[in-house]
């Protein structure tokens, strides 16, 4: 499929046009600004006039208002005159911004708007729009209606990017389409659970847009389709009308950057955001060390996406998670991975085998509590209960082994001290003296060699 | 250096198919016993060193292909019981020859004892000044210096690494007698002396046993067990002397070796050396990285 081009534009309004790939959707490539300068009208794009500057505010209401029945008729008969002329076009015929102008009638006709509740001068709108030809029509707008929506929307990250002029990010009609607009409660809109991956993966799981707008975080749409979430969603198991879909977690005409304290993927408020689901699960963590760090303004302890991760949360039951997380927990944890490494059970779990003890075998997951709490798994209280999970036969001298022992430190036991010493210089010492030995003796034998060369002759003689 | 054109002579007899003698070095339970020791040191040591360099890219990659975890942890386990085994027997197979033909005395004293003897530092003196041009090659009897050093890291490295070994494999069971700490020195002593072991091995006893120049690519005596005369008189012109002058070198006597274990030395052999040598590229590789 070929790129579709920037509009051209003669509006100084508008400087910078994005380019759309090929795997956008035909409905996401909104004229973003500008007016178009010939006949024709523009079908797509009902957005984003307003933040041009060229709203027409005066329309403004509070809310969607449904219109009375009479107007809705009036509204359909005004709109069938349009509907006329554009229902017939060609699809070859195309604005001065090379922008189909043909209309499909049925679909129109089904959506949210097409049944009547709205004339298509309702958003096209203008006097311009009365006249035929459509001398520089003005692009679509949803503020005379959807106030309250639109002004909300210019607090999100999209809203704010566009204002600062990146015109990469999501308008109205990016999410809720133009012509087939669909209440979210219809599995077939835009915004409905089953096409959100999809609506938002438009711009987020694109890599040239992704690449071209610098769009932060890459290519989520992709990772949040192989995470939990994204295949239970795309599962047959009754967890798929229960996992949050992108709006979930990031909010709608709310969402804000996670940097943003507001923001419901906040640093702050991540646990609060999964909670909403794994309310059980934030509530032994809110009990943990790292949960009181939290509830104690440290906001660098550890909330779900640390351990978890963000869009590629997974399921913890894989031994690749078990196994990976630990990276997670040795990232702050720095001297306990690197004497963690030393055991048995980190080179194990090193190699990616999930058999041995990981880090939450030992200290518990969500439950994590220093020693010095009996509560902890490690508390002397229950330490021998935690090592018998996997050692069932462990007595008190079994776990007076220290799967933290630094070998290379006196505090952690002089016999382990000196051994390590011991085995070290051994080691030197071996390979020292035989390194020498070796590198002599070849060094002799060839010598000897290329001398009996060169004395061949001599010795057939002696015979 | 008369011993040397000696060798020479013999070298050039045997090469033209002249009646060459032999002398049995190593006998059936003694070859028998090298290669099962052979084995299940290479087993354990290819299964052994992922975990021991579990930071290495190839160490994963290692372990998934020998069988993940659980097939590679059985492989070790299985090398190091059956090697565990060999040492068992050679200690009962000492003792017993000791008391059925050669007297204790001989086990600890002599030229066909295993343990160190004066000589054997006045051998490394000597041999160290042959090196540098400084002397002639020392005269070496039945077992050299650098034989018994080889003997005796491996008899204590199986003790060693056998022991922590075991320690590891059954933590619950040791742990009714031997106190916390211990496992994590047998932790440390097991990847250390194991990792002497295997460096030791793959590049020290396969120069001096088969890559020095000498020998290279291999010698096959441990295989077939048989020295060729002039090997004797020219490596260990004591023990021939000795032989000669105990009158037991007819004694010691025997057929060439067939074609069929030469073939299968070198086979086998070539192929250990190969693994070793390997094993010691990723070594040193990891270790310098």
């Amino acid at each position: 499929m070929r790129p579709f081009l920037p509009l051209q534009s003669s509006a100084s309004a508008c400087t910078h046009q994005p380019v759309r790939g090929p795997g956008a959707r035909a409905g996401a490539v909104a004229i973003r600004a500008g007016k178009l300068t010939m006949i024709g009208v523009t079908i797509r794009g009902l957005a984003i006039a307003l933040l041009l500057g060229f709203a027409a505010t005066a329309f403004a209401k509070e809310a969607p208002v449904a219109k009375e029945p009479a107007a809705a008729k009036t509204a359909a008969v005004a709109s069938q005159k349009c509907i006329d002329c554009h229902s017939q076009a060609e699809p070859t015929d195309k604005s001065a911004a090379g922008k189909s102008v043909l209309l499909d009638p049925a679909k129109h006709a089904k959506s949210l708007h097409g049944s009547g509740k709205a004339a298509c001068v309702d958003c096209h709108a203008g006097e311009e729009m009365r006249k035929y030809p459509h001398k520089s029509p003005k692009p679509a707008q949803c503020e005379s209606c959807h106030a309250k929506a639109v002004k909300e929307y210019a607090s999100t990250i999209h809203g704010k990017a566009r204002a600062e002029g990146r015109m990469v990010a999501a308008t109205c009609s990016d999410c809720h389409g133009t012509h087939d607009i669909k209440p979210t409660s219809d599995d077939a809109a835009k915004t409905s659970r089953a096409n959100l991956e999809a609506t938002c993966g438009a711009c987020h799981g694109n890599e040239k847009i992704i690449r071209e707008g610098k769009i932060p975080g890459g290519n989520v749409s992709a990772l949040y389709h192989d995470s939990i979430h994204g295949r239970l969603l795309g599962g047959n198991t009754k967890a798929k009308d229960k996992v949050p879909v992108c709006t979930d977690c990031h909010g709608t005409h709310d969402m804000r950057p996670k940097r943003d304290p507001e923001s419901a993927v906040s640093r702050a408020n991540v646990p609060e955001t999964c909670g909403t689901c794994h309310g059980k699960v934030k509530k032994v963590w809110a009990g943990s060390q790292h949960g009181k760090l939290r509830a104690a303004t440290v906001l660098q302890a550890p909330g779900c996406t640390d351990c978890h991760g963000t869009h590629t949360i997974a399921d913890p039951k894989t031994p690749k998670w078990q196994v990976g997380v630990i990276k997670e927990c040795g990232g702050c944890h720095t001297e306990f991975i690197k004497t963690y490494r030393d055991t048995y059970h980190g080179q194990v779990t090193d190699l990616g085998f999930a058999r041995m003890a990981t880090c939450a075998s030992c200290h518990g997951a969500h439950e994590v509590l220093p020693k010095s709490n009996p509560q902890s798994k490690i508390s002397d209280q229950r330490i021998l209960a935690t090592c018998q999970a996997c050692h069932p036969k462990a007595n008190a001298n079994f776990v007076k082994f220290q799967p933290h022992a630094n070998k290379h430190k006196k505090e952690s036991g002089l016999i382990l001290y000196y051994t390590t010493k011991f085995m070290q210089l051994l080691l030197a010492g071996v390979f020292a003296f035989f390194g020498l030995h070796t590198i002599l003796w070849l060094y002799r034998s060839l010598a000897e060699m290329k001398a009996k060369r060169a004395r061949p002759a001599q010795e057939s003689e002696k015979h | 250096m008369a011993s040397q054109v000696q060798a020479g002579q013999a070298a050039a007899a045997g090469r033209h198919g002249a009646a060459q003698k032999y002398y049995e070095r190593f006998d059936r339970v003694d070859r028998v016993m090298h290669a099962f020791l052979m084995t299940t040191f290479i087993g354990c040591a290819v299964t052994g060193m992922p975990p021991l360099f579990s930071d290495h890219e190839w160490a994963a990659g290692l372990a998934r292909l020998l069988g993940g975890f659980d097939t590679a942890a059985l492989i070790h386990r299985i090398c190091a019981g059956v090697m565990i085994v060999v040492w068992l027997l050679h200690v009962v197979r000492l003792f017993t020859d000791a008391i059925r033909r050669t007297g204790f005395l001989a086990m600890v004293w002599g030229p066909s004892s295993m343990v160190p003897q004066p000589q054997d530092i006045i051998d490394i003196w000597l041999h160290f000044k042959w090196f540098v041009g400084k002397g002639p090659r020392p005269q070496f009897d039945r077992w050299t210096y650098w034989e018994k050093f080889d003997y005796w890291a491996v008899f204590w490295g199986m003790a060693i690494i056998g022991g922590s070994g075991l320690v590891l494999w059954f933590p619950a069971q040791f742990a009714l007698f031997v106190p916390g700490w211990f496992f994590n020195v047998a932790t440390v002593v097991h990847g250390e002396e194991a990792l002497l072991a295997v460096g030791f091995i793959f590049t020290i006893h396969f120069f001096n046993g088969h890559l020095r120049p000498e020998k290279f690519p291999m010698d096959t005596v441990i295989f077939t067990g048989r020295i060729p005369e002039h090997e004797l008189k020219d490596e260990r012109p004591n023990e021939y002397r000795r032989l000669v002058a105990e009158g037991r070198l007819d004694a010691v006597e025997t057929t060439a070796p067939t074609p069929w274990t030469l073939t299968f030395g070198y086979l086998v052999g070539g192929t250990a050396v190969i693994l070793g040598s390997l094993t010691v590229v990723i070594i040193v590789f990891s270790v310098i990285t």
